[in-house]
């Protein structure tokens, strides 16, 4: 029962982790009309810059809190040099530009870097455990981050919903031309939404790299996740990302939790632990295919 | 003749020659490259039948790699391995799993239709993950398909030499399908779906066809690069395998039918050659060539539509 709660929560955490991925993407996609494959690589720059502040200041706060405003400007440049020529091209040239900037950027981020990965420590302060219920106890850190995912997910839902630059971000997810025309300054709008979602996407990174490790192309995996997320969710809603964003993370932790075990009463215990991480991935993909045989354009997307 | 088909023609007549040729000049690890860059074109046609002709953004081609390849490599594994058993399956498969994701993802249209097909290709790649009695994530390694008394794919040469016939082959018979009323079909459903449905035409069934078709070519491929190497794992399948396919037929024009050998070509020789030239410029530096391809990449969506293919036409006035 303990194992199983304890489970629920890593895959809550999971899921917010990847909710706040999905949550950059699913703007930049809704508002802009943009395929960007380029998100895991802000996600992947957020953690090496994360990384470098952290070493130098010698403190986590100090360093994540130096890290997102500089991932907020390396958006910006981006969507000022590159990406803002994208909007209203086809999907195909998006697709094939910003896959040419994931390239860039793994090189890039080598050449500055390194090709070893770079590991975060656990901050002090936040290495102990909680006692979550009596007798429950949960580390600190994960605890933390399903805290502060929880923040961002309301700060965001929040943001949409009560404040003026979200009513402007609905607004233009509607009908990018009338705002235009009614005198919003719509390329500033896209270059705050484009550096909001990364972000985003460094303090994913940034909260993942203690309990995982900051590395190449570390991005890309878990952009196809997200890309997954917003699909079942529907594009370009913030709801549906983060309904997506649970199931998928309850998923994943599912299948490497419990499903090792339940192989193994039919499968050799080296092939189930094997077997096991590929099924989960599996079933991620087979519950995004059963959604858009469902409902083409995913739980909560608008109707064509 | 058309002047630029003539261009076409030479490339293939060098093509054909180039085993000579990498012989004279004792140039063995070029003839590696070639081998490449004919086998990619193979799934780079058959990409560009649903990329090109039927405007379908498909992310999950490399996926045929995989399949192709994986059943060549596990009835290798488990002792067959006749080529003439070897083949037909690999290439059943290929078309079987072509049918079914075309049958899902064909519901759905534009961005969630590249998001589907990726989701599809990524769960073929976890699945030869998983396989931990085939390889797993390592791979497998596996000896090469027999065709006795014919044909001995260990020959680098003659090894090339089919997959150039292959190659032949599968332009011959997709210039053909392009021209055909299919073809016509196909392109006039990317033009106007909804006309084309008001004419009649059951454009679904025409485009779940093309999604057979391309994925037998593309399964074909993978045979080959299993082939090549006598070796298949998950990587061949990766979903950046993908997105160098779709490089390749944009880079060399999309709906062209020999683009996806030019953009090959040009591939493929930029990695070779960025390498060393970036290396000449600064020692070490042809490690991060991609630094380079990168920003290429973007210039070419931004400005470079048509691709090589227009380029050749446009000089043609």
């Amino acid at each position: 029962m303990e194992y199983l709660l304890i489970q629920v929560l890593n895959g809550v955490q999971l899921g917010l982790l990847m909710f706040l991925l999905a949550a950059g993407l699913t703007l930049t996609f809704g508002i802009m009309d943009l395929v960007n494959l380029a998100h895991g690589s802000l996600y992947m720059i957020g953690a090496y810059l994360a990384w470098t502040f952290i070493t130098w200041t010698d403190s986590f706060l100090l360093g994540a809190l130096l890290a997102l405003p500089a991932t907020f400007i390396v958006g910006v440049i981006l969507e000022v040099v590159v990406v803002r020529r994208l909007y209203g091209r086809d999907h195909l040239d998006q697709v094939l530009a910003t896959f040419g900037l994931i390239l860039f950027f793994n090189d890039l981020v080598r050449m500055v870097w390194g090709p070893a990965g770079k590991s975060i420590a656990v901050p002090a302060f936040l290495s102990h455990t909680v006692q979550i219920l009596p007798g429950v106890s949960y580390p600190a850190y994960r605890f933390a981050l399903i805290v502060v995912g929880l923040l961002v997910a309301l700060l965001l839902a929040w943001l949409v919903a009560r404040t003026r630059l979200g009513m402007l971000i609905r607004a233009g997810a509607s009908n990018r031309r009338m705002i235009a025309a009614l005198g919003v300054n719509i390329e500033l709008l896209f270059s705050l939404v484009f550096g909001l979602g990364a972000v985003f996407a460094c303090l994913a990174g940034l909260m993942t790299a203690p309990i995982s490790s900051v590395k190449i192309g570390m991005g890309d995996d878990i952009l196809i996740l997200a890309f997954v997320i917003i699909v079942i969710g529907g594009i370009g809603s913030i709801k549906g990302a983060f309904v997506a964003a649970m199931v998928v993370g309850q998923i994943d932790i599912f299948g490497r939790a419990f499903l090792p075990e339940l192989l193994k009463s039919f499968l050799s215990p080296a092939s189930a632990s094997a077997a096991a991480p590929a099924i989960s991935q599996v079933l991620i993909y087979v519950l995004m295919a059963g959604v858009l045989v469902w409902r083409p354009t995913g739980l909560f997307g608008q109707r064509p | 003749m058309q002047p630029r088909n003539m261009i076409a023609l030479l490339l293939l007549a060098l093509l054909a020659v180039l085993p000579l040729l990498t012989q004279a000049f004792d140039q063995r690890y070029l003839l590696s490259v070639g081998t490449r860059i004919v086998i990619w074109s193979i799934a780079a046609v058959s990409l560009n039948m649903i990329l090109g002709y039927g405007g379908l953004v498909s992310f999950g081609h490399a996926a045929f790699f995989g399949i192709g390849g994986y059943a060549v490599g596990i009835l290798s594994a488990e002792g067959i391995q006749n080529g003439w058993l070897q083949w037909p399956v690999a290439l059943a498969a290929s078309m079987l799993w072509a049918a079914l994701v075309g049958a899902l993802s064909l519901r759905t249209r534009g961005v969630y239709f590249i998001m589907i097909t990726l989701a599809f290709a990524q769960l073929v790649y976890y699945l030869a993950s998983g396989l931990e009695g085939y390889g797993g994530d390592d791979g497998l390694n596996i000896s090469r398909s027999r065709f006795a008394g014919l044909l001995d794919l260990r020959d680098k040469a003659t090894f090339y030499w089919l997959c150039f016939a292959l190659l032949c082959g599968t332009l011959w018979f997709c210039g053909r399908l392009a021209n055909s009323r299919f073809g016509t079909v196909l392109r006039g459903a990317r033009a106007n779906e909804l006309r084309m449905t008001a004419l009649g035409f059951p454009v679904f069934r025409y485009r779940l066809v093309a999604c057979v078709i391309a994925g037998a070519f593309g399964g074909l491929a993978g045979i080959l690069i299993a082939n090549e190497g006598a070796y298949v794992s998950p990587a061949m399948m990766s979903w950046v395998k993908s997105g160098d396919l779709i490089v390749i037929v944009v880079l060399g024009g999309i709906g062209a039918l020999f683009g996806p050998l030019y953009g090959a070509i040009v591939f493929f020789a930029l990695e070779e050659t960025l390498k060393p030239f970036l290396d000449l410029l600064h020692k070490g530096w042809g490690e991060y060539w991609q630094i380079v391809f990168g920003p290429l990449l973007v210039l070419i969506a931004l400005h470079a539509r048509g691709g090589m293919a227009s380029l050749l036409r446009r000089r043609d006035g």
